[in-house]
């Protein structure tokens, strides 16, 4: 011990100092995302909302009539909310038990699961849609074998262009958002709490309910604020799975825009669907300060065991097994479907892929296919975990240097306003987004409209929510204290926030990185209706193999389909063991 | 909100800080892993031009690479999404346009294109070459490159298993022995869709004691199933497309779909497993178009373009790329067209302009009959 007295006194000055400034320091970090927010985000969409309300300068209302005259907006957007709704709780609800199974259980096999759990958010639209009738079609395996065991002649099973198909495929695309984001936050809780209640007296089914329940609350709101926002915008979903009598706010936003060009009104339909999320998020936010404790984290070494007995087996068999059905088989399908030929396993399709037999300019070459893609999503990945833990360190609101105590209002309303308008891309029509950056983005220094960067910038746009909400639950629930201990120790704020903070959320920040590489690989949002170069992903061959007809076409469509799920679960698997140099495991 | 200006005003100064040196954002910043842009040393630098078109354009490289010697131009191919998408980017930057020349619109949105004003007239010599028929625009703002006709295709086996005829017109789907057979794309959402609601409307007629919307209501009463595009239809719900895996023996397409089974099928085959359905009155028929957008810089070369893409050169590559049939008859066919393909002589007419103004009446209308 050879502080001395002045060295201590100068210690205590400076968090002082720290303390005082925190207010501003700490939302230093904020200025680049919100740079970016308001370039790639609010100036296109402020550019093309004026151009849609007032073409020639001025308002012309006579567009909106429609908007008003008939209930069908109206029952559009009850249609809207109620199917979010419904899908959000069956995916938490399914979801759930599986995020405790990965949180509490090390078994084998475990990180290939949740690898394979993800795919399904990368995969196009109408290659699901094929997927679920091999399986659930008038002739798909179910019907087959239902037709079998009951022993009658017409299929027992018709899912087609229903609502129960709709609500299977948001939760076939959005399980593993509870799983993730739920699974890795439960596995740092520590599982005494609960014991100790348990120990009380309190039934299994009153503990969880009454202790952990309530503590996993941050992680299960922002999970199901994700599934809600993304059923809520659904798109392909509907129109292909849900079929043409079932429509969104989306479906009409591009509906009006697309086949009609009628700006006012899809932009009138595009302001409804933003406020809309901006109340819902607004309301979200209003009780995740609320409910948000500060915890005393357990790193999942501790946290994590072998299972051991035959009932813990059967909950882990019954929750992979659940995985498997719903979410592996569909894939199982489309592999099949591309080994198939002539009813023998070939490997012919995938052979074609790397033949140009007619000389085509747009042939796409396999391996330029993954090397576009994953470069897409590396840039993405890269850009939107530096822009979100800058944002989520500012939207913590007791974040380093600040203490316990109750941040002025004033701050807080800041912050609460920033969270809002992180999420808000997720919740922006992608078609009207689209066409802003057309309109917005045609000026150097920013003339981006024909650039590959901007395929980056969308994707980002759409991937940074993911990365915030990740991220900080996992950063709120780091208990004060132990800030406070690191700063009184003498460590500058940036190394408490590089050895507090960022080895407590690293798993949260990798949950965020396999969201952006996610959100990248499968093509969201505004980027199918950007005008783009040759330099073609693999969703893009997969549209154009199955834009024509002919066997080969389907096949090769389903053979790049193979390997994008096989990209993919590799993407996943490496971001899980990245590790940043010198980080503990947490 | 003063400070939040305030911040705006800092991050913006922070991002144009964090531009090194001399070079354009967009260089700076995009990522390594993407290919970069080539480096030209051979002097005289090729000159840039762009062509803005669906995602369903497609050429042959060595066809390609001969216009860009013969001009000592670099041509760059912007897709993004279908012709709709495509004409209503055009629209909307139309002060500032993102391209030279346009290619894709089609007769459906030919209304649209010219009313919005974005062409510029071009007389091209070759015009001389293509029948009147095509020519929908006197003044030569869109000039017709190719066509498509938009019919019933059928599953050949299905039928010969069946022991059912297959349908000879569009009258015989509403017949009580096609119940439930046949799938549709919605005008709403889909090409084809929109197409085949055209041709009931060219067919039917708007008024009479059997108009488009009796037939549709016919159709709905016969089952009839609505997808949303055409790939779900073609590929999920088509018998003979889906792989046995879908119930519906007839669907919308091309005429030119049975010759691209042939030339795509994973066996050679001795006739097309596919039929069109090709009767008066039972297709319709898309022309596709392009034109020089106005404001372009590089007017010779847009003009070069046009006439390169109604040369017999471009025309001859057009059916194994782009499956449609060249304007020009000059071009000739390649063989497995040649063989198989049929095209309608009669297909059902709307005027263009017909179609612009009632298009969503139209499919309001279908939508009324057919899904509520």
């Amino acid at each position: 011990m050879r502080s001395s007295r002045g060295e201590e006194q100068e210690t205590v000055r400076n968090s002082q100092f720290a303390i005082r400034n925190s207010q501003f320091a700490s939302l230093l970090p904020a200025f680049l995302p919100l740079a970016f927010l308001l370039l790639f985000y609010f100036y296109p969409l402020a550019s093309i909302l004026a151009l849609s309300f007032a073409p020639e300068g001025h308002f012309d209302p006579a567009a909106l009539a429609k908007l008003f005259s008939t209930p069908y907006y109206l029952h559009t957007l009850w249609f809207t909310t109620w199917q979010a709704a419904i899908s959000t709780l069956l995916t938490v609800g399914l979801a759930l038990p599986g995020a405790y199974v990965f949180a509490r259980y090390d078994f084998p096999g475990k990180s290939l699961v949740q690898a394979l759990t993800t795919v399904p958010f990368v995969l196009p639209t109408i290659v699901v849609a094929l997927a679920f009738t091999a399986l659930l079609g008038p002739h798909g395996l179910l019907n087959l074998v239902l037709m079998g065991l009951l022993r009658v002649d017409r299929p027992p099973i018709d899912l087609q262009h229903t609502l129960a198909i709709i609500l299977l495929a948001h939760v076939f695309y959005n399980y593993t958002l509870v799983l993730r984001i739920v699974g890795t936050y439960w596995a740092n809780l520590d599982p005494r709490l609960g014991e100790a209640a348990r120990m009380l007296g309190a039934s299994r089914w009153r503990a969880f309910c009454e202790v952990t329940l309530p503590l996993l609350i941050p992680a299960i709101g922002a999970a199901a604020l994700l599934v809600f926002v993304f059923c809520f915008t659904s798109f392909g979903v509907i129109l292909v799975l849900g079929g043409p009598r079932f429509a969104t706010l989306e479906v009409e936003i591009y509906h009006q825009t697309i086949h009609y060009l009628n700006l006012p009104l899809a932009a009138a339909l595009s302001i409804v669907q933003i406020l809309f999320t901006l109340a819902l998020m607004a309301a979200y936010t209003h009780l995740q300060t609320r409910l948000t404790l500060p915890l005393e984290l357990r790193p999942r070494q501790v946290t994590q065991r072998r299972p051991r007995g035959w009932r813990a087996w059967l909950v882990i068999g019954g929750n992979v097994g659940l995985m498997l059905v719903l979410l592996v088989t569909p894939l199982a399908a489309l592999i099949e479907r591309s080994l198939t030929l002539k009813g023998g396993v070939s490997l012919a399709f995938y052979r074609q892929l790397f033949y140009n037999p007619r000389g085509s300019a747009f042939y796409v070459p396999p391996v330029a296919a993954v090397r576009n893609s994953v470069g897409y999503a590396l840039a993405t990945v890269g850009l939107s975990v530096t822009m979100g833990l800058m944002a989520a360190a500012v939207l913590d609101n007791r974040g380093s240097g600040s203490s316990a105590r109750s941040p002025r209002p004033r701050g807080r309303r800041l912050r609460h306003l920033l969270d809002l308008l992180f999420m808000l891309p997720l919740g922006t029509s992608a078609v009207t987004l689209g066409l802003g950056y057309i309109v917005a983005l045609d000026e150097p220094p920013l003339n981006l409209r024909t650039s590959p960067l901007l395929v980056v910038l969308a994707h980002t746009l759409v991937a940074l929510p993911f990365v915030v909400r990740s991220v900080l639950p996992a950063l709120r629930s780091i208990h004060p204290h132990l800030r406070e201990a690191a700063a009184l120790l003498g460590a500058s704020p940036w190394r408490v926030w590089r050895e507090v903070d960022l080895p407590i959320v690293a798993r949260a920040v990798l949950v965020g990185a396999v969201f952006a590489f996610t959100v990248s690989m499968g093509e969201f949002g505004a980027t199918s209706l950007i005008a783009r170069p040759e330099r073609p992903t693999m969703p893009v061959a997969i549209y154009r193999f199955l834009g024509r007809p002919g066997a080969a076409n389907y096949g090769q469509a389903l053979a790049m389909s193979t390997l994008l799920m096989l990209v993919c679960t590799l993407g996943f698997l490496a971001i899980e063991r990245f590790r940043v140099g010198g980080v503990g495991e947490f | 909100m003063k400070r939040v200006s305030v911040f705006t005003l800092i991050g913006l100064l922070a991002l144009v800080a964090c531009r090194p040196g001399p070079a354009p954002p967009t260089e700076a910043l995009t990522p390594t892993a993407l290919p970069e842009i080539p480096t030209p040393t051979a002097p005289p630098e090729p000159r840039k031009m762009q062509v803005m078109t669906h995602d369903s354009f497609d050429i042959s490289e060595e066809v390609l690479a001969a216009f860009e010697a013969q001009y000592n131009a670099e041509v760059e191919i912007l897709q993004a999404g279908d012709a709709g998408v495509v004409l209503n980017q055009a629209i909307l930057s139309r002060d500032n346009p993102m391209a030279d020349v346009l290619y894709g619109v089609d007769s459906t949105l030919l209304g649209r294109a010219l009313e919005a004003d974005i062409f510029e007239p071009y007389a091209s010599p070759l015009l001389a070459e293509i029948p009147d028929h095509l020519e929908l625009d006197p003044q030569h703002r869109a000039l017709p490159v190719d066509y498509g006709n938009v019919c019933l295709n059928f599953d050949k086996a299905w039928f010969a298993e069946h022991g059912l005829t297959p349908p000879a017109n569009l009258e015989d789907l509403a017949k009580p022995e096609y119940e439930g057979l046949t799938v549709v794309e919605n005008p709403a959402t889909s090409s084809p869709g929109l197409a085949l609601l055209l041709a009931t409307v060219g067919h039917f007629g708007e008024t009479g004691n059997y108009t488009y919307l009796d037939y549709w209501a016919d159709l709905r009463d016969n089952n009839v199933l609505v997808t949303e595009g055409w790939e779900d239809a073609y590929w999920g719900q088509f018998t003979y497309g889906s792989g046995g895996e879908g119930d519906r023996p007839i669907v919308v397409s091309y005429a030119s779909s049975p010759p691209v089974e042939v030339y795509f099928a994973e066996e050679p085959f001795e006739e097309a497993p596919t039929a069109a359905v090709v009767s008066d009155g039972s297709c319709f028929r898309q022309i596709e178009f392009v034109g020089i957008l106005k404001g372009t810089q590089n007017h010779d070369l847009a003009e070069a373009w046009v006439d390169f893409m109604l040369g017999t050169t471009f025309q001859e590559d057009i059916p194994l790329h782009m499956f449609m049939f060249p304007a020009n008859q000059n071009a000739v066919l390649p063989e497995v067209f040649a063989k198989f393909a049929v095209i309608p002589e009669h297909p059902a007419e709307v005027d263009y302009a017909a179609i612009e103004i009632n298009r969503e009446a139209w499919i309001e209308a279908w939508t009324e009959v057919v899904l509520h």
